[in-house]
Order: structure tokens, then C-alpha cells, then sequence
């Protein structure tokens, strides 16, 4: 496979600095409203905080992938005196919680780091997050020719359905609404 | 569909174990926008003037502002109303933190109790789901541990809670309701909650908040939070530390106190001390707070960090924002530590912060004047701080003495009689106040004091400097980019002011201009009120981000009702009237608006009336401060007027 080069977007989360506002939640789910802007609701962010006060627990969490089943034998982090779950750090729209599905369909989310042409300076939550929690970084790697093209956001909410109800059901439910 | 509100209130009637989901008319948001003008609308139409704080009559409601979560930055205000049993009348209290927004979440503009419950409850919302529980395992139990057992019983750690301990159980007429890191603290809103039976209240939500104009309305979030960045980085020379930002006083980040320690009372709101703050104290008390304050955190969408999480080792955690360090610190002539210590109870027991120390410091003093005895006080410590402590449990438990103190000083002076009344001198409308005694009259503060309807300073001043700056040439460098202003002439008003002589207080600013600048910072606290907007990026510091020139756009984004200036303003205008017209119903008259009695040691009784007088015409009251016929119609209040009219209270004044 040939190499490219290719602009990698990650986000470095300083999670020391966090004070649990919540900004990136109201900004990162405007955004990702239609009509843009139209609506906030925390509950449909592709970041959401981990947010304990009383054991200063602030961690800053981006929706990654979705999976199909939960892990097994789960660990426990003990960090500075702090005990997190390993699902605190999880990316994951997994079955085993509510986080990165949208609230009414259950469809998974995923942050795609707010793409938009022409391109944003950096993504809304790093914006509205004056604490400077979350830091953006660009950076130039070298990565294989990406043959697979990318699945959009149907494709990964049917490739969720279709794991949850199987295929058949899913075309019968989509042929049945299809009707006039 | 309804833009910025939800248009819908749950009512729960706590007697019938009644819920009920009901929509609200929209024409209301026109008239009061939301939050305390819609509240304030309520309990006129709802709320018999004879209603006792404690009847199952009066109702407890605890209401989110009109932009509260959408994306406007500081939207996070619960405004929380009800009959107070202290003053007797409206009392209003709001809290910051994470309620409102996450209540708006779950579908509700508002959450309406009446009734009373014989067992203790608490209230769960889940979005369209909403139960009346069980809390007989949480009695007792303090307000922060209540909140963390309802999320573990409850399994989300993303449940707000707004809860009661065992101050407000127990009716103390000073109890807080305490939620995270903010509290609902004055005129003993949580003594009502009490009173009904209801522990807790909480709420998980994840629906929808729409905004009309959506592209218009982030245009005006991002120039706040512009603006916002902007301030951080010009903070406003020449005042003490405390007053050059934006938000609440940052008392968690700022350890200089010279301001607080030096130019407030300590005691029963008694003692200067004006050399208090000295470089040894300054090193120890900026150790004390390092050691203890783990994290500088927010409230819901704001960049500001106010609170702060405490850890004082061998105590559990709790939260803090503001001014409360220095209460009980001050109160008992003692330290930073101490303040810490005994304010971490006091979180959990739910107890007003500026009330609880002072009737503390006066039933102290009533012992040392010979009014009380230490039979009054059997097993008390000998130590100060030790006596703070005992005077605590005995207050929230009402017990002996405690159940005496727990009233208040007003009605704690007049049951023990024997001259205590002298000593209850720090309140206004039978509260207490800030511990603050002052040279010379200022006309401003003057009839803000006396006629402020939340009977509590810093919730009706702010925007304009407290002081003149020293020379003229520093005013008008100041008001240079004081665009916040509703009018130009507030500027001249500034710079004329001078520190001494001819153009100085008492008698300048005028009574017509003093009048003037307390109707714009009062209005702009009622706008918040309404709005839900936190007075910290408002209504109370310096050169705020919201003000009256970008407010109406804001509400006409939100909501797609178009609204001027004039119309946001005369909103203000007409819940600033009802909250006046509710509480003369309840009996309050022209004698009742006056500052506590040795708040300033020179006082000019001629002065004083006039400054009334104007003020009172400002805003379209009578010379009893009862709004006139006339104004009420103006206002599209004629239905107050009719009741006035009825039940005599023009003709018998
Ligand atoms: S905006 Fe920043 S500080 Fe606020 S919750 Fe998000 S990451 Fe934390
Ligand atoms: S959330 Fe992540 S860590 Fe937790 S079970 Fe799911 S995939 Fe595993
Ligand atoms: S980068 Fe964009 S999509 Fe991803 S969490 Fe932030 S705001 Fe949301
Ligand atoms: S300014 Fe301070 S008190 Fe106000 S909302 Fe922001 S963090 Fe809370």
C-alpha cells in the first residue's frame, strides 16, 4: 500500500486544568445541532466530562468508536490517591453505558474533531474552553492510502442497528417505512 | 414549538402527591420574560396575602431563568421564591451551579411545590418521569452527603441535587438550600422546604433547548466570551483586587483580604479593624487557603472559576465560593482556618453564611452584657471557636438556647426581651445584613439599602463604582469605555463625582441622580433574575459583559418575540412593581424601608426623606412606596391596583 502524508488533528486534554464547566458539552452539541446552533443539549456531545468534585475527579472524554459489546474483567485505576474505571477513559459508544448515543434514537456518536470546509482554526470545544484544557494539535505523519473509504454517520448508525436488531430486521424495518 | 423557555412547569402538590406537567402562556414570557417575573407573577395570582411562610398554602418555587441553558455563557441561575418565615414576605434567593440548566434539560421551565408531606420525601425528575420518594433514610443527613447518597442510590453521577440539611429540617429561619458548589441562601428558603417535607429535589435530563435565531444567538455568545477574555486581561485599576474582574468576588483565588478585613465589621457586626491585615497575617492566611483548596471551579458554561473544592484534612470535602470564609472567621475574631473548619459544617447543616455567624456573635454578646447567663448555655466551651461550634449544632437542632438564636436576631431580640432588642442592629426587614458600619452617608447606597426588595446589598448594587475615584482626571478615563451605560448622562453623573467638597456625599450624587443610577442597577439584577443570567457577568461588577444594549437581542434570539430596550426595560420595570406591590399586600409601608440603624454614623434625616421621595416617584410609588394606580395600568397591572383598591389599602395607607 503506498504512503501519503497526511494531517493528523488530535486534541491534548490537560485534564489538571479542567474546572467542569462544561462549555466543550454546550458548544461541541450546538455545533452538531440542525440547523447549526439551533439547539444545546449535553446529552447528544461527542465530549463529555467526567465530573466527580467531591473526589476532584474533571476528565475531559472525546466519543471514539463505537463497539458492539462491553469489555470483560474491567480494571481500576488508581491515579494521585484518585480510583477512576477504566470505562472513565473509555472513547467507546458501548453498550455497557449511556454516554455517545444520541438521547431518543440510541445511535451512536463520535467526534469528528468539528470538519467543516473550509476548515475551522480548531474545533469548537478547544474555543469555548478558556481554562485551556484542551489544547489542539496538528500534526504531519505519514500514514497508509486509506482504500476503505469513510464511513459516514449512517453508515455507522446502521452498521450499530444492524449489530443490535440484525440485517434482516433492519431492511424489513426500512423497506416497511419506505412505504408511501 | 417555544424558543429559549420549554413552556412547561411541573406542579407538585406534595399534600396529594399530585404531579402534574402544565403548559404556560406564552403571553407571560412577553410580560415578565421568566425566571423571578414569572415566579413573582405566581405567587401574586396564587399566594393569598395571609398565607403563613409555613402554611401548606404557600408555595416553594424553584425556577430557571429564561436563556438558562442555552449556549449564553453564565446562564445557570435557579431562582428560588417563596413566603420567607424571617422577613414575612417574598423572599428570593438564587443559585448558581448546574440545577436550572439540567432541570430545562429534563422539560421544565420551573418545578412549583404546594402542600406539605407528613413523611420526609424527595423529588425525582427524569425527564418525563418524575417520582416522589422516600427520604426517611436521608434524615438528618447533611445537604452535600444527601446529594452524593441520591446519586449513588440512583446510580448517575450527573444528577444535580438541591437539598436541605438538617438546618432547614429542623425550620431555622436562616436554612440554605445547597446544591454542588452554590446555595440558595437567604430569607430562610430552606426552612419552607422543611417545612414541606421535602429533602431533596433532583434532576437528570437530556432533551432538547432550542433557540430561534440560532446563528444570530452564537453570534452574541461568542462577543460575550470575547469580551470576557478581554476583562481578564484589563482588569479595572484603581479598586481593591476583589472589585477589578468579572464573576463573584474571587474570593477562592485571592488570598489579599485587606478590603474585607479592614473596611468590614468583626463580632456581632460591631468592630473595626482597621490595622487587622499585616504582612504575617497575609503569609499565614494565603498558607491556611493553599493548603486547603484542592481546585477553582465553575458553574454550568461560564469561563469563570468562583468556587473552589475544600479539603480541610480530617474533614470531608465540601464546596465554597465567595464570601462565607470570612463570616464565621470575623464573627468569632478568628482565623482563616478556623472559617474553613466550621464552614464546612455549616455546608452540611445548611445555614446561611452571613446570617448564621452573626446570631452566633449576638447571643455571645447578650452572655458577655449580662442579658443571657451561662445557664443559657449549659456545657458550653470556654474558647471562642469552641463556642461557635456549640452555638451551631445547638441552632440547626433548635435546642435551648439555639432554638431562640435560630430565628434570627430580630426575633430572638424580642422573645428574650430584657433589652436584647438593642443589640439586634445589623437587619433591615427583621435580616440580617453585611457586616458593615460606614462614616458618612452615601445617597446611593442609601436607597438601596433602604428599598431593595431582596433586602440583601449585593443583590442590587453593582455597575456603578461604590466610590469616586481621586481625581477627575481617573473618572473620565474610566467612563471612557463604559459603554455598559443606558445613557450617556450616567457618565457625567461618575465624573462629577467628587471624594470631598461641594460635588461629594451626601448630597452629590443629587436625589434625582441617585434615583437614577439605583433604578439602572436595580433593573439590570431584575433582568438577570429573569433571565436566569449569573450577576456576576451582569448586574455586579464592573464594565460587564451583558448589559442593556445587547440583553434584548439576546431575548429576541432566544425566543423569536421581538423585543426593544424599552421593552426589556420596562419587563424589569413591571416585576420590580409586583415584587413592591406583593410585599406591601403582605403590610410593608414607607417606615419599613429604611438601613439598619447605625449603618452610617452620620445621618441627615432631610436628606434621607427626600432621597425617598424621589425615588420613590422614579418608579411610580406613592409616598407610602405603594405603586400608584396609574403605574400599575401603564404597566398592564391593573389587576394589582383592583385588589389595592378593594382591600382599602390606598385609603388606609
Ligand atoms: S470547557 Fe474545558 S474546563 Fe470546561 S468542562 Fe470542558 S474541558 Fe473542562
Ligand atoms: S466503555 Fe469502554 S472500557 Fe467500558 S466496557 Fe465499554 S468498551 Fe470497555
Ligand atoms: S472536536 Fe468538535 S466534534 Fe469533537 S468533541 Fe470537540 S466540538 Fe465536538
Ligand atoms: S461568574 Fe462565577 S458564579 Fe457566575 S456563573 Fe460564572 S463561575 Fe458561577
Amino acid at each position: 500500500m503506498a504512503k501519503v502524508k497526511k494531517i493528523v488533528k488530535s486534541i491534548t486534554i490537560d485534564a489538571d486544568k479542567c474546572n467542569g464547566c462544561k462549555a466543550c458539552e454546550v458548544i461541541c452539541s450546538s455545533w452538531h445541532a440542525t440547523p447549526r446552533y439551533s439547539s444545546n443539549n449535553p446529552a447528544r456531545s461527542r465530549i463529555r466530562i467526567v465530573r466527580l468534585p467531591l473526589r476532584d475527579i474533571y476528565l475531559p472524554v472525546y466519543a471514539g468508536e463505537y463497539t458492539e459489546s462491553e469489555c470483560t474483567g474491567r480494571d481500576k485505576y488508581i491515579i494521585d490517591g484518585k480510583e477512576y474505571n477504566e470505562c472513565d477513559f473509555c472513547r467507546a459508544s458501548c453498550p455497557s453505558r449511556d454516554l455517545f448515543k444520541e438521547p431518543d434514537s440510541g445511535l451512536p456518536l463520535k467526534c469528528d474533531m468539528c470538519e467543516e470546509t473550509p476548515a475551522l482554526a480548531q474545533p469548537k470545544c478547544v474555543e469555548w474552553c478558556h481554562a485551556e484544557a484542551l489544547i489542539y494539535v496538528e500534526r504531519e505523519e505519514e500514514v497508509e492510502e486509506d482504500e476503505q473509504p469513510k464511513l459516514g454517520d449512517i453508515e455507522i448508525g446502521l452498521g450499530s442497528m444492524i449489530d443490535k436488531y440484525g440485517l434482516q430486521q433492519v431492511l424489513d424495518t426500512v423497506a416497511r417505512m419506505a412505504k408511501p | 414549538m417555544r424558543y429559549g423557555e420549554i413552556g412547561f412547569d411541573l406542579e407538585v402538590n406534595l399534600s396529594r402527591g399530585s404531579i402534574d406537567r402544565v403548559e404556560t402562556d406564552p403571553n407571560d414570557t412577553k410580560l415578565y420574560l421568566g425566571g423571578l417575573g414569572t415566579n413573582a407573577k405566581i405567587m401574586w395570582d396564587r399566594v393569598p396575602a395571609e398565607t403563613d411562610a409555613f402554611s401548606e398554602d404557600n408555595l416553594l418555587i424553584f425556577s430557571s431563568g429564561l436563556l438558562c441553558g442555552t449556549a449564553a455563557p453564565g446562564s445557570n441561575r435557579t431562582i428560588v421564591s417563596t413566603i420567607s418565615p424571617q422577613t414575612k414576605l417574598m423572599a428570593y434567593s438564587m443559585m448558581g451551579g448546574f440545577f436550572a440548566p439540567e432541570l430545562k434539560y429534563a422539560g421544565y421551565d420551573k418545578v412549583i411545590i404546594s402542600g406539605k408531606s407528613e413523611e420526609l420525601v424527595y423529588l425525582w425528575i427524569h425527564n418525563d418521569k418524575v417520582e416522589i420518594r422516600d427520604a426517611s433514610h436521608l434524615k438528618g443527613m447533611g445537604a452535600t452527603a444527601t446529594s452524593e447518597a441520591i446519586r449513588t442510590e440512583l446510580k448517575d453521577p450527573d444528577i444535580q441535587v438541591a437539598a436541605i440539611g438538617l438546618a432547614g429540617e429542623n425550620r431555622v429561619f436562616y436554612a440554605s438550600i445547597e446544591q454542588g458548589r452554590s446555595s440558595a441562601s437567604r430569607g430562610g428558603i430552606g426552612a419552607v422546604m422543611g417545612d414541606k417535607g421535602l429533602k431533596a429535589i433532583a434532576v437528570r435530563g437530556t432533551k432538547d433547548i432550542n433557540v430561534a435565531d440560532p446563528a444570530k444567538y452564537m453570534e452574541l455568545c461568542d462577543d460575550v466570551l470575547k469580551y470576557i477574555k478581554f476583562r481578564g486581561e484589563n482588569p479595572i485599576k484603581g479598586v481593591p483586587p476583589i472589585l477589578q474582574g468579572l464573576g463573584s468576588p474571587q474570593e477562592m483565588a485571592i488570598v489579599d483580604e485587606e478590603w474585607h478585613t479592614t473596611n468590614f465589621t468583626w463580632g456581632n457586626s460591631r468592630t473595626r479593624r482597621k490595622d487587622f491585615w499585616t504582612h504575617e497575617i497575609e503569609q499565614k492566611w494565603k498558607q491556611t487557603q493553599e493548603n486547603v483548596r484542592t481546585r477553582l471551579i465553575s458553574c454550568h458554561n461560564c469561563p469563570m472559576k468562583c468556587g473552589a473544592t475544600i479539603s480541610v484534612p480530617g474533614l470531608p470535602t465540601y464546596m465554597m465560593k465567595c464570601y462565607s470564609k470570612l463570616t464565621y472567621t470575623m464573627a468569632a475574631f478568628s482565623d482563616l482556618d478556623f472559617g474553613f473548619r466550621i464552614a464546612q459544617k455549616a455546608t452540611e447543616y445548611g445555614v446561611d453564611g452571613f446570617s448564621a455567624p452573626q446570631a452566633m456573635a449576638f447571643g455571645l454578646e447578650l452572655l458577655e452584657a449580662g442579658i443571657l447567663t451561662l445557664e443559657d448555655f449549659p456545657g458550653m466551651p470556654e474558647d471562642t471557636e469552641g463556642r461557635f461550634f456549640y452555638l451551631l449544632d445547638k441552632i440547626v437542632r433548635r435546642e435551648g438556647i439555639g432554638d431562640y438564636l435560630a430565628d434570627g436576631t430580630y426575633w430572638a431580640a424580642r422573645r428574650i426581651g430584657k433589652g436584647a432588642e438593642k443589640f439586634d442592629h445589623n437587619t433591615i426587614k427583621k435580616h440580617e445584613q453585611l457586616p458593615l458600619k460606614l462614616g458618612m452617608l452615601n445617597p446611593v447606597y442609601y436607597l438601596m439599602y433602604s428599598t431593595g426588595e431582596k433586602i440583601n446589598i449585593t443583590q442590587i448594587e453593582g455597575q456603578f463604582p461604590q466610590e469616586p475615584f481621586a481625581t477627575r482626571e481617573l473618572r473620565e478615563e474610566f467612563v471612557k469605555d463604559w459603554f455598559q451605560v443606558p445613557d450617556e448622562k450616567f457618565k457625567k453623573y461618575y465624573a462629577d463625582w467628587e471624594p470631598r467638597g461641594e460635588m461629594s456625599n451626601p448630597y452629590y450624587p443629587t436625589p434625582q441622580m441617585a434615583s437614577e443610577i439605583v433604578d439602572w442597577m436595580e433593573k439590570m439584577h431584575y433582568i438577570d433574575d429573569a433571565l436566569g443570567m449569573c450577576a456576576g457577568l451582569s448586574s455586579f461588577p464592573l464594565k460587564p459583559p451583558y448589559h442593556i444594549h445587547n440583553y434584548p437581542e439576546f431575548v429576541t434570539a432566544a425566543t423569536g418575540i421581538k423585543m426593544t430596550k424599552d421593552d426589556v426595560w420596562k419587563s424589569a420595570t413591571r416585576t420590580r412593581t409586583l415584587m413592591r406591590a406583593l410585599n406591601v399586600r403582605r403590610g410593608m409601608r414607607r417606615t419599613d424601608d429604611k438601613p439598619p440603624e447605625d449603618h452610617w454614623r452620620k445621618r441627615f434625616p432631610d436628606l434621607e426623606k427626600e432621597l425617598l421621595d424621589n425615588y420613590y416617584k422614579l418608579k411610580g410609588f406613592n409616598d407610602q412606596g405603594i405603586p400608584t394606580k396609574e403605574s400599575l395600568e401603564d404597566l398592564e397591572m391593573g389587576f394589582v391596583a383592583e385588589e389595592f383598591e378593594q382591600k382599602g389599602i390606598y385609603s388606609n395607607g
